[in-house]
Parts: structure tokens; sequence; C-alpha cells
């Protein structure tokens, strides 16, 4: 399967130069970006497999001996390329703050309490229909420095890597209804309502347990579609 | 009047990105934490053939500041210039670290083969580099070249960046054999970085 990686469809991404989300002021290029033609470094890279994830990774509420506090929460969802085709067997790894909205990293200030039986750390790798799904624990929103009042609404962060070097990407997964939305520079720096809306998980009646655990589904499209468009099958 | 295009896929719009934020390291570059890291910078085990080198730099803003909080990604040609991917034979041309808390990368890899570019042109040996940390939305894409290859004269990527700022790009070999280049995300000698 070879893959085309239309340029148009990459507008969507927020633009680095996102002067409301502070970080951006001093870290964002000044030059413009050089065009670069697609060639085999950027139309191949790495493949993971199942020698890289376990089938607890996927499980973040069983990876200590006790269960973490918090909500309980599957997230589902399918991978797919800008044809929606599944991206079968792709690696999704994803991280995020407790329940408290505390992260376990060390630089993490916020004097909210860790809990030891949750990290916050995941990896899936989706099946042959571009399927993944984690259990984890509904993270809380957290304050952080970029002005005054400034919450970041829960999410969940993902990364993926896709077919090739231009398929990577890192992303957000949000939550519905979240009031904070409004007020938070980063998922606002996708200007079109459309994309930022595509950030926000689906509540999934369906997928989720009774007795157990709400569950939210995240679908994913990455870049790349078919190079042969399919052929419409001839009656003869 | 079927079709064998899956059902519901005509169009499906991308996922937009978006930071990496600064509390990465315990899930994608997990050492420090106990945890199990898929990739590292020690890119090419013992036995892969090919010219054991080594590329270190230091990441830095508008203001010279160093950055901690970056994650820095590789990937890379063998030493014959072909793809891998799947790690057979100990070498998969991929790599990953997060920079120190002076800023700094560093890995251990062979050196690339050329290979060809998208118009046939050979490209010189390079290596592919995605960086991603607090403050950049969407994923930054650069190269890095070596000082010491002819080819990168008439490298057809290279031709398209304005010549005064092709040696953002080009990482010099120091006395040590260490080839150094600092990625600057912004202002004087600010690195390029590609729309791909
Ligand atoms: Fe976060």
């Amino acid at each position: 399967m070879s893959l085309i990686y239309p340029r148009e469809s990459a507008a969507i991404h927020p633009a680095n130069a996102s002067p409301e989300y502070k970080s951006t002021l001093k870290r964002a290029p000044s030059q413009p970006l050089v065009m670069l033609p697609h060639s085999l470094s950027e139309t191949t890279g790495p493949v993971f497999g199942h020698a890289d994830v376990s089938e607890l990774d996927s499980d973040l509420t069983r990876r200590h001996e006790g269960e973490p506090i918090g909500e309980r929460i599957i997230v589902t969802g399918r991978v797919l390329d800008e044809d929606g085709r599944p991206v079968p067997k792709t690696l999704v790894e994803i991280w995020q703050a407790n329940s408290t909205g505390r992260y376990v990293h060390v630089r993490d200030q916020h004097p909210a309490p860790l809990d030891p039986n949750f990290t916050g750390a995941g990896r899936a790798l989706t099946d042959s229909d571009g399927r993944y799904r984690f259990v984890t624990i509904k993270p809380g929103a957290y304050p952080w420095g970029n002005h005054h009042n400034a919450w970041r609404p829960a999410h969940i962060h993902f990364s993926l890597f896709g077919p090739s070097f231009l398929s990577r990407v890192i992303t957000q997964m949000y939550f519905p209804g979240d009031p904070l939305f409004r007020y938070d520079p980063i998922f606002q720096s996708i200007t079109d309502e459309n994309a930022r809306a595509r950030l926000v998980s689906r509540f999934d009646i369906e997928a989720t347990e009774p007795q157990w655990a709400l569950a939210y589904q995240f679908d994913i499209v990455l870049r790349g579609r078919n190079a042969t468009p399919t052929e419409e099958p001839h009656e003869h | 009047m079927s079709t064998d295009r899956p059902s519901g896929s005509e169009e499906a719009r991308l996922t937009p990105s978006q930071t990496i934020g600064p509390f990465f390291a315990y899930a994608l570059t997990p050492r420090a934490y106990g945890g199990a890291e898929l990739a590292t910078g020690a890119m090419a085990g013992d036995g892969v053939p090919g010219e054991r080198i080594r590329v270190a730099g230091v990441v830095l803003d508008g203001d010279g500041a160093v950055v901690t909080d970056a994650m820095l990604e590789f990937w890379q040609a063998d030493a014959q210039g072909r793809f891998h991917a799947t790690g057979n034979a100990g070498f998969t041309g991929f790599g990953r670290v997060e920079t120190t808390t002076e800023g700094g990368y560093s890995i251990e890899t062979i050196r690339p083969g050329a290979l060809p570019g998208s118009d046939g042109a050979m490209q010189a040996p390079h290596l592919t580099v995605s960086v991603f940390a607090r403050g950049v939305l969407t994923r930054l894409m650069t190269r890095i070249y070596f000082s010491d290859e002819p080819a990168n004269q008439t490298d057809p990527v290279l031709a398209l960046v304005p010549a005064e700022r092709r040696d953002t790009l080009i990482a010099r070999r120091g006395e040590d054999g260490v080839f150094r280049l600092d990625i600057r995300l912004q202002g004087a000698g600010e690195t390029v970085f590609f729309e791909a």
C-alpha cells in the first residue's frame, strides 16, 4: 500500500504563533516554513508491534497494588486515514493527570494529591479494524500559569505514528461539555470550530459497561490517503 | 453499483495537533520513572553495519534560553540508504529523546547513506527530525545533515533552503568526533523548519 499526503488538509493544525498561549511567544519560528517535497525520508516511518506493547499497557487502572481513586472510564475509538480507511496495528500512546488534576511528572507543582495507585501512562496497538481501547480514570482539570485563573479542561494526551513520518501527530482528547473550553488558549489555538470539535470525545452508551464504567469514543484521523483511487467495479 | 470503499469513508477530516505539554516524560521517555522505553537515543545496536556517529546539541528558544521540556524524534535510513522500520537486524532507524535540564540532546547511531529524493536526484545523508515541546502546538520538522559530506552541494532539499540559512541544518564535526548542531526555535540563527 502506498499513500499520498495532501497538504491542504494539514492547514487545520494550530499555528505555532498563537500568542494567547504564552509559551508559544519565544518558541514559535518567525521565519516561513520551507516546503519539503515528500521523499522516502518522509513517507516511511517506524513500525511498532506486539513486542512493544503488552495487554496490560492499555489498562491504566491495574498497574499498582490497589485501585486508583476517581471515575473509571473506558476510552475507545478508531484510527483512520483521510480516506476513512482504518489504520491497523499502529501505536497509540496516552498520558494524563490523575483524578485530582495532578501529573506524576516531577515538575508538576499543582498542590493536589498524587495517587499511589495511578501513574497515568498507557499504550495500545490498533487492531485490524483500526480500533483501540483504554481503561483509565477520568482526569481532573488543573491550573496553569498562562493567565489569571487559567485552568486546562480535563484532557488525555494522545501520541500516534500511523504509517509514516508525515502521519505522526500528538494531540489531546477532551470531554464533552467542558465549561473551560472557551477559556483555554490551547484548545482555542485551533481556529476552525469543526476541527476543534473533533478533539472532543463523545459519550458512548453502547460501550459503557453496567455497574462498572462510562465510555467515551474518540476517533482519530491521520494524514494520508490511498494513492490509487479505487476503481468502480465495472459490470459487463 | 457497489464500490469497494469501506462504508462511510468518503472523506475523513484530519485530527488537529496539540502541544505535547511539559509533562510527557513519564509516558514517552520514562527511563527516570522506571518505565520501559520504546526508543532512546541509542539508535543502532552493536552488530549494525555502518560508521558509528554521535550527534548532539542544545535546543534554544527565541531568547537563547535552553528548552528543557522538548522531545526530539529522529528517523533515518541505514548505511546503504534503506529504511527498515520494523527493527530487523537491531536497527529501526528511529530514535527518541527528551532534552536534559540543560536543554541538551544526544544520540548515537550509524551514519545514514545517501538515498533518492522525490524527483530521483540523490539526497545527501541526513536525519529527519521532529521537535515537540511545551509551547509548540504543531510538531516542527527539520533535518540534520553532516558537514563532511560533499553530497550536500547537490542535495535537492538543501537547494530549496535560502543559502544563508543552510548552515542551520548542517551538524559540524568537532575535534572529539561528535557532530554538533543546536536547534534554535526562533530568532537569530533560527533553524530551518519544513512544511511537508
Ligand atoms: Fe496536560
